[in-house]
């Protein structure tokens, strides 16, 4: 229903999904022609499993973002959850039991986000990012206190598998990605909560209105992206044996909203699905690998994925204009 | 249980309800919360920390803080203005780089440099205006974007640059002095955070840009709309953002004359912390200059606080995210509740013990008919004619709700003309000995209507303001009646200062004193308040004798004197009390007497309820407005009374037919006219055994010479 209504706004049916999706054809093929080694299966594979992670972050915040809100404390939540994981585990704790704790304690900050979006009434934005914030100091005061860098212990047993082992071949960071997204799609598509998280994205006050408890599917977005944090958590620090904790004040929080909104997901809510996501990871996938095999240096790859970012949103703004007069007060 | 009952007198004589209340009303409370939390934070680190109150501390405090302020007024203007600006963090080190740059690489001297610096941070807040402006893109991501191409730059820069600036130390005598020196006991930094705050302060409170840029941030499509060059303003806000940025960037570098990467991390989130603690609105509209100071000096304390006590690394961010939760937490919930609170305490019922009325059943208040024979004028073609007065021409005046005074042509008064047209809602009425007729304006004030050209003038809309108010009550709210002494002094009754004409019964609720008297002499053109805390002063009349002027206190149903000669000069007394109704206006008789107006009756519920002020504060909150008690406005009467306080005569009108409701009455040649605020018509009735040549204007000014038709 909303994706026919965004085909009849684009003009000639040129959605910002399909620009992307173009866009990423073109470079593909560019770099394919261009680029030695660029087509190598390996290489191809390395593609996808450098952007897997990426893409379940973008997964967890799809759904927070269709509902009108944005999880900025994802990257904090996956690092400190998943690297005291690592840390009980290195104790000497049980590998299951470790995994439960760090779960819960993800899930419990990302609720907490939830109550304080949907029941208190801040901002999304400044929820997220206060909560980003405080999980990052108080994982580092109390939890994590020895050093940034949490190395994974041999104790870590099977579960090491989720980095680094393949199936039938194929990375299984990738396959997870691409369960997940399977799941996030048939959420959305089938389940009734994956309804209303439009209905809210759309109008909140009217969703309200019909019925809709709009509170706890609120709560319950956030404890999805939550969730997404920590298995994507779990990928990177089993990919490269260790958590680097530092990495909450990077950019990654900012490469996730990049993919999210470049595949054309509306940031005011209720417009996008898994596929804008899938397209927007591509995208970002092709672009680092090529850069990288260019060896273009990180910060002149940060400037060209920001402007890309702008780009995108850019785009967004033409495509869904924001008119003053519909304009949401405070929406910023 | 007498003790009690003193206790609670006592309670409501002394404890001051209706100022929680006004006080709440206030803009200025928006402040207490961030004040509150600043000073709190400031004594808990005072009490944590060895040796904070030492100079050496504060001085480096004050340092720093001039470079945080700096930043948080620029994050400030952009919030004032519905948007964020996040990359400050990364243009304050492009500041800071840029600076030393000049310096060291370029050889420019300071001026030039900081000037440069200044203009080139300010170019990142023009992309980010251009782009958040004009082309309409989502502040918080565009500002991101910024924010991450920013700092790569200054990642690119400070590897090209960093080891041969680290070769060269700029030195010179004002440079060292920005970054160590300064006036008497404030550091450098701290005095130009202090020219651009009392800048910034003005501009905001005080200029037509600054509340362009508060409106726009209250309600872009409204000020849109409106006309304002929305765009072009929320452009100009990102850019001096920018430029305040780089400014602190300047003061950065002299201070520590080192640039890293780690400069200027994290410090829009401090930013952010700090102006939306000092109680700045997210998305905008609200706030000031003094809100993102006092934001800034908590997080400052807080931040610096934290890494003196030692706490590991983690304790900053958690500290600061805690922070910043709780800060947005208050705001919203402030925002959201304080009308809602202000409403719910703004009412404030005080204890009134009524005296048993005076009977109905006999004397000079027995129940009669006489009001029954009423003539009717107008009826249905004015509305609201709150007072009627005539002139010694014997036309007829009256006022109506649309602000227009309409007179009405002798002898029948069936045909009336607009007079004049004033607005507001006219009420009482009274003629100067020029035959100019002055007005007192529900909302408006006192106004006067020139009889040669009928054009009217203010007289006078505003008073002295009481040394302790909270609420100004220089402006006046609710002219009620007027007369004119011997002298031409103008007195006039404000009924009351807590609420507009039309929430008259929340004030006959509250029965507190909350009218005045004030006294306009057109001599000087002074206005002055003559006596205050009345119970809604209402009818005013100068005696026949021209030594006192007569007012009505509606709720307090009595009638006082006013001396203003002879030996008790100034002195208020009481004249008739334990009226069976309310009075309202008083106007002089013809045989040396008054009359007054009782607008209704006293109910013995309501009575009952003006002795327990909790139970009508918890009618006001609880129940909506039009089921509260009222007084009984539904039927009146006019009395008569003499200087010596003896009511003498009443007319009732039992069927409530033709003339239901009674506010004010004239007497003339004979006749009595009267005016009721709730009626469509005015009504007239033949006394018997008056003075048949009697006119209100000669009882005041004497005979007209000659001009009579």
């Amino acid at each position: 229903m909303k994706q026919s209504t965004k085909r009849t706004m684009s003009i000639g049916a040129l959605s910002q999904e399909k620009i992307v999706f173009a866009i990423t054809v073109a470079m593909f093929l560019i770099f394919a022609v261009f680029l030695n080694g660029f087509l190598g299966a390996n290489n191809l594979l390395a593609l996808l499993r450098s952007v897997s992670v990426l893409g379940i972050l973008g997964l967890g915040m799809l759904i927070v973002v269709l509902g009108r809100g944005i999880d900025l404390s994802m990257v904090a939540n996956m690092a400190i959850s998943v690297a005291w994981t690592i840390q009980l585990v290195g104790n000497g704790m049980g590998l299951g039991p470790a995994l439960a704790i760090g779960f819960a304690f993800a899930l419990t900050m990302s609720l907490i986000c939830g109550l304080l979006v949907a029941y208190a009434e801040i901002s999304a934005i400044f929820a997220t990012l206060a909560m980003s914030s405080f999980i990052y100091g108080f994982g580092r005061a109390n939890l994590i206190t020895g050093t940034d860098v949490v190395y994974l212990p041999a104790s870590f047993g099977w579960a090491s598998q989720i980095g680094q082992g393949r199936l039938a071949g194929i990375p299984i960071p990738i396959l997870l990605a691409v369960i997940l997204a399977v799941l996030v799609y048939l959420f959305l598509k089938l389940s009734k909560h994956g309804w209303n998280t439009y209905n809210i994205g759309d109008n909140a006050t009217a969703a309200r209105i019909t019925g809709i408890s709009v509170r706890p599917t609120i709560v319950l977005q956030y404890m999805l992206s939550g969730t997404a944090a920590f298995v994507a958590g779990l990928i990177t620090a089993t990919a490269v044996q260790s958590m680097n904790t530092r990495i909450v004040n990077s950019n990654m929080i900012y490469d996730v909203i990049l993919i999210v909104v470049l595949g054309g997901v509306s940031l005011s809510g209720g417009r996008g699905t898994v596929r804008n996501v899938i397209v927007g990871t591509l995208l970002i996938g092709v672009l680092v690998n090529g850069m990288t095999i260019m060896d273009i240096q990180y910060t002149i790859q940060n400037v060209i994925k920001s402007i890309i970012l702008l780009m995108a949103v850019i785009a967004d703004s033409v495509l869904n204009p924001r008119d003053e007069q519909t304009g949401q007060q405070g929406d910023i | 249980m007498s003790l009690t009952n003193t206790l609670k007198k006592w309670r409501y004589r002394w404890f001051p309800d209706h100022v929680v209340g006004e006080i709440l009303s206030k803009n200025w409370i928006d402040n207490a919360i961030p004040f509150t939390i600043m000073v709190i934070t400031v004594i808990i680190f005072g009490a944590l920390l060895p040796n904070f109150y030492g100079g050496s501390n504060i001085g480096i405090l004050a340092r720093q803080y001039g470079e945080l302020a700096l930043v948080v007024l620029a994050m400030t203007t952009v919030i004032l203005v519905g948007g964020i600006d996040l990359s400050v963090g990364s243009n304050f080190a492009l500041g800071n780089f840029m600076m030393l740059y000049f310096l060291n690489i370029a050889d420019l001297p300071v001026g030039l440099a900081a000037l440069l610096v200044v203009l080139i941070c300010g170019t990142v807040g023009l992309v980010n205006g251009l782009l958040v402006g004009y082309l309409r893109l989502r502040a918080f991501l565009t500002t991101l974007v910024t924010l991450i191409i920013v700092r790569a730059i200054v990642d690119l820069l400070l590897l090209q640059y960093a080891q041969q600036m680290s070769m060269s130390f700029y030195s010179s005598p004002l440079w060292d002095a920005m970054g160590m020196g300064g006036a008497w006991v404030f550091p450098f930094s701290f005095i130009v955070l202090a020219v651009v705050a009392i800048i910034g302060h003005i501009v905001f409170s005080r200029s037509g840009v600054g509340w362009r840029l508060l409106a726009i941030g209250g309600s872009r499509r409204s000020a849109y709309n409106m006309g304002l060059p929305v765009r072009r303003l929320v452009c100009s806000a990102y850019v001096v953002s920018g430029m305040l940025v780089g400014l602190a960037g300047v003061l950065y570098a002299a201070r520590l004359s080192g640039a890293g990467s780690d400069t200027g991390i994290g410090l829009e989130v401090s930013a952010l912390t700090a102006a939306i603690l000092g109680g700045n609105s997210l998305g905008g509209g609200r706030g000031s200059v003094s809100k993102a100071l006092m934001g800034a000096v908590t997080v400052l304390v807080l931040t610096n606080g934290v890494l003196r006590l030692g706490l590991n690394s983690g304790s900053g961010p958690m500290v600061l995210g805690l922070a910043l939760l709780f800060a947005v937490f208050i705001d919203v919930r402030w925002m959201k509740n304080r009308q809602k609170l202000l409403s719910k305490v703004y009412v404030s019922p005080t204890l009134v013990e009524m005296p048993e009325p005076r009977p109905t059943n006999s004397g000079p208040f027995a129940l009669n008919d006489r009001l029954n024979a009423v003539e009717v004028i107008a009826q249905g073609e004015v509305e609201s004619p709150e007072d009627v007065i005539l002139d010694d021409e014997d036309f007829l005046y009256s006022g109506n709700r649309h602000g227009d005074i309409i007179r009405y042509f002798p002898p029948d008064y069936t045909r009336h003309e607009v007079y004049a047209h004033i607005g507001g809602s006219p009420l009482g009425m009274a003629f100067d000995p020029a035959g100019n007729l002055l007005v007192c304006v529900g909302g408006m004030g006192l106004y006067k209507i020139t009889k040669a050209d009928r054009s009217v003038s203010l007289v006078t809309d505003e008073t002295n303001r009481s040394l302790f108010s909270v609420v100004d009550d220089s402006r006046l709210r609710l002219a009620d009646d007027l007369d004119i002494a011997p002298d031409g002094k103008i007195y006039f009754s404000e009924a009351t200062v807590r609420y507009e004409m039309h929430d008259w019964p929340v004030d006959a609720l509250e029965s507190r004193g909350n009218g005045r008297i004030i006294c306009h002499d057109p001599k000087t053109g002074r206005t002055t308040t003559v006596l205050r805390n009345l119970t809604f002063p209402n009818g005013i009349c100068t005696a026949h004798d021209g030594k006192s002027i007569l007012f009505a206190e509606s709720w307090a149903c009595r009638i006082n004197r006013y001396w203003l000669e002879g030996p008790k000069k100034g002195t208020t007394e009481v004249l008739v009390d334990r009226l069976p109704g309310y009075p309202d206006n008083i106007n002089r008789a013809s045989d040396g007497t008054y009359w007054v107006a009782l607008m209704g009756m006293r109910s013995p519920a309501l009575d009952l309820a003006l002795g327990m002020p909790a139970f009508r504060k918890r009618m006001a909150r609880r129940i909506a407005a039009d089921q509260w008690l009222y007084p009984n406005l539904n039927i009146g009467c006019v009395a008569r009374f003499d200087d010596a306080g003896e009511v003498q005569e009443t007319l009732w009108d039992r069927r409530a037919a033709n003339h239901p409701m009674i506010t004010s009455m004239r007497e003339h040649k004979g006749w009595l006219y009267l005016g009721g605020i709730t009626n469509n018509r005015i009504g007239r009735i033949r006394l018997s055994d008056r003075d048949e040549g009697w006119t209100g204007f000669a009882s005041y000014w004497g005979k007209k010479k000659g001009a009579s038709a």
